[in-house]
């Protein structure tokens, strides 16, 4: 007998019971339906809900209806901190018109020596202001963790309500979850020294959404 | 971890006096017990919602070698190696033999009880590797060699002072005061850590049955820089942290921050399921979960099972009126307040603790704000009675519960008793109405007075009141 075996007949034990065809059938249908917990009611307008609370938890946050005037507005916003006007970014958004905003981009997964990371998000949530990234070939992790400015590209139609919803969407779009889904609510924070809060600890000081429609 | 809660009562004296301690707790209690009212609110149907919790918290636990089972069925299919441990040092000996196999020389950690339980990082300094702890309050405490005193925040005990002093002289740089400075440097002296580490070791806050993930929420982002950049990631959480769906797991997601530390959602929620894959360009080559029991498996089944939906979020010590006045420390192992003062005693044995199931005042504060309604005082309780079925308590102890069942059967002679006690005490206690010492009462005397008694019964006023 290994642990395995000892730990498993332990619970059995403990528990007397045998596997029964029930037992089996009652775990297939719970997991077949996968049934959801009590919800928040749902917004009236996702944007302005995600807008709301993706400033609460210190995510910037500026709306453009024309996708290609976001290098642009990212320059605007960078050059207004006087940060670097040059970073990396996801193959999905390196079409965008970034030389003539001024601003150098690379596209390659960041390093860390990289400030500023620019990614897309697989969907975004209402209920907590929150990013959804699936890892993968196209959308490497590192691009949204180790510079120290993170620009998430986001189309306002893929913001759903809940994370319910956003799981539904993974389902529909994807068999299975990727290697890592990264849920993202802000920049990186502390609060390990006297319950201080402070933005920027191993990740990001800042995160920048910009809602463009694609 | 070494269990010392045999020494509670020394421990708590020390504590109690122990200036500095007292302005940590303080803040402690402002911040997260304030942040956590702030928050709980935006629930929509928070009794509901912990009444779900609480359900999928049940339904695994009803059943949980089906549900390990199918976790492990899930996870082996992507790609992760399931690990099963029935002890710490089990855990201790599987990541030493992973880090051999990988020629691992150096290990990024981020925050995880149950490798506090192993004592994971002793053990694998002495197999050569070298392991850095990541999570702020954790690197704090490896530079200090303490033992973290909150499960959520574990340096709470210490001040901002204490952490420049330590910083200074560990990182030989300029001493800095401000914590955003404090911080910039842990930052950037830890950075290449996280680049240049072999492996990266993680905890679980849940494993999804479903899909086979883990699933870990963090703040400071090192829980997603250990688990995506080293090319080993090992994984050690309970056997009991399992939980059926996406969805169910979702609902527990929603309380567990705003009940740790008044948080709508943390700044990271990963989960994390399988190995890179051949396009990937990050995330670990080999994925290892080692599954704990550590006697967990001895309190299924048991009167005691609800203790294990238990989901590590601290709300039941940020709220104890004991926790808030003696810290972590002071319970002698990983696990601090009500929910350590139940789960030590079963998982290391409860004449190892004897002192624990008793520093309670059963205020049920505990209870309130438990996002998976733990009926902890309840707990509590039954562990008092097993103490006296099993004949642990003192002889002091047992015999003035015995003259006090014994008295109240004989209702004239309590009378007599009380009334002769009463008036007695009620002389001893002078002008000022105070009794400074009372015999076999020191532990209350010690450090307050007692209020002498009016001299008269409350059945007496009341007969006496009944003829007006």
């Amino acid at each position: 007998m290994n642990a395995r075996d000892r730990i498993l007949g332990r619970i059995r034990t403990a528990q007397a019971r045998q596997t029964t065809g029930a037992h089996v059938e009652t775990i297939g249908s719970h997991l077949a339906q996968h049934p959801r917990g009590p919800l928040p009611p749902p917004p009236d307008d996702l944007v302005a809900c995600f807008r709301e609370r993706a400033l609460t938890l210190s995510s910037d946050v500026i709306e453009s209806n024309d996708r290609m005037k976001v290098p642009a507005l990212l320059a605007r916003y960078l050059d207004e901190r006087k940060l670097p006007m040059r970073g990396v970014c996801w193959p999905s958004v390196a079409q965008l018109p970034w030389q003539a905003a001024g601003l150098e981009m690379q596209s390659h997964p960041a390093t860390n020596h990289d400030l500023v990371g620019v990614t897309g998000a697989f969907c975004a949530i209402a209920e907590t202001g929150t990013l959804m990234m699936l890892s993968g070939a196209e959308t490497p992790a590192t691009t949204s963790l180790l510079p120290e400015t993170h620009v998430a590209v986001l189309d306002p139609r893929r913001i759903v309500a809940t994370m319910e919803d956003a799981w539904d969407l993974l389902r529909k779009e994807r068999k299975q979850p990727p290697r890592a889904v990264n849920f993202i609510s802000g920049p990186s924070r502390t609060a390990d020294i006297e319950q201080t809060v402070t933005l920027g600890a191993h990740g990001p000081y800042r995160v920048l959404l910009i809602l463009a429609p694609h | 971890m070494k269990n010392t809660s045999l020494q509670f009562k020394k421990q708590v004296t020390v504590k109690l006096a122990d200036v500095k301690l007292q302005g940590a707790l303080s803040r402690l209690q402002s911040r997260f017990v304030e942040g956590r009212a702030a928050v709980i609110g935006e629930i929509d149907d928070l009794p509901a919602t912990r009444t779900a919790a609480a359900a999928i918290r049940d339904r695994v636990l009803n059943d949980l070698e089906h549900w390990l089972l199918h976790f492990e069925q899930q996870a082996t299919a992507r790609g992760a190696i399931v690990h099963w441990a029935e002890t710490g040092e089990d855990v201790n000996r599987i990541v030493a033999e992973i880090a051999a196999q990988h020629g691992v020389k150096t290990a990024a950690k981020s925050k995880s009880m149950v490798s506090e339980e192993c004592g994971l990082n002793d053990a694998l300094e002495l197999a050569g590797v070298k392991v850095m702890e990541t999570d702020l309050g954790e690197y704090i405490l490896q530079l200090a060699h303490e033992a973290p005193s909150h499960i959520v925040a574990p340096v709470v005990h210490k001040n901002k002072e204490e952490i420049s002093d330590l910083f200074a002289e560990k990182h030989q740089l300029p001493r800095k005061t401000g914590i955003a400075e404090l911080c910039r440097e842990a930052r950037e002296v830890l950075r290449p850590a996280f680049l240049n580490a072999d492996m990266g070791i993680s905890g679980g806050n849940f494993l999804v049955a479903e899909t086979g993930s883990v699933l870990i929420v963090t703040n400071e982002g090192n829980g997603r820089l250990v688990t995506t950049l080293p090319r080993v990631h090992v994984a050690i959480t309970g056997i009991e942290k399992v939980v059926p769906t996406l969805e169910d797991v979702t609902t527990l997601v929603r309380l567990l921050p705003r009940s740790a530390t008044g948080q709508s959602i943390t700044n990271y929620v990963s989960v994390l399921t399988g190995n890179k894959n051949a396009e990937d360009h990050d995330g670990p080559e080999h994925f290892h979960i080692i599954l704990l029991d550590n006697g967990r498996s001895s309190v299924v089944g048991s009167e005691m099972q609800e203790m294990l939906r238990c989901i590590r979020c601290g709300a039941c010590m940020n709220h104890c009126p004991v926790y808030q006045n003696i810290g972590g420390h002071a319970y002698g192992w990983v696990y601090p307040g009500p929910m350590g003062s139940i789960l030590t005693p079963l998982l290391g044995g409860l004449e190892k603790s004897p002192d624990l199931p008793n520093a309670s005042t059963l205020c049920g504060a505990c209870a309130v704000v438990c996002p998976v309604k733990i009926p902890l005082p309840d707990l509590l309780r039954k562990l008092r009675e097993k103490q006296m079925e099993r004949g642990m308590k003192s002889r002091q102890e047992t015999f003035m519960l015995k003259a006090w069942a014994w008295l109240a059967l004989h209702p004239a002679i309590y009378a007599l008793t009380t009334r002769i006690g009463v008036r007695f005490m009620s002389v001893l206690g002078g002008k000022d109405k105070l009794l400074h010492s009372l015999p076999g009462a020191s532990g209350w005397t010690d450090g307050r007075d007692f209020p002498a008694p009016a001299g008269r019964t409350f059945r007496e006023l009341y007969r006496q009141g009944k003829r007006k």
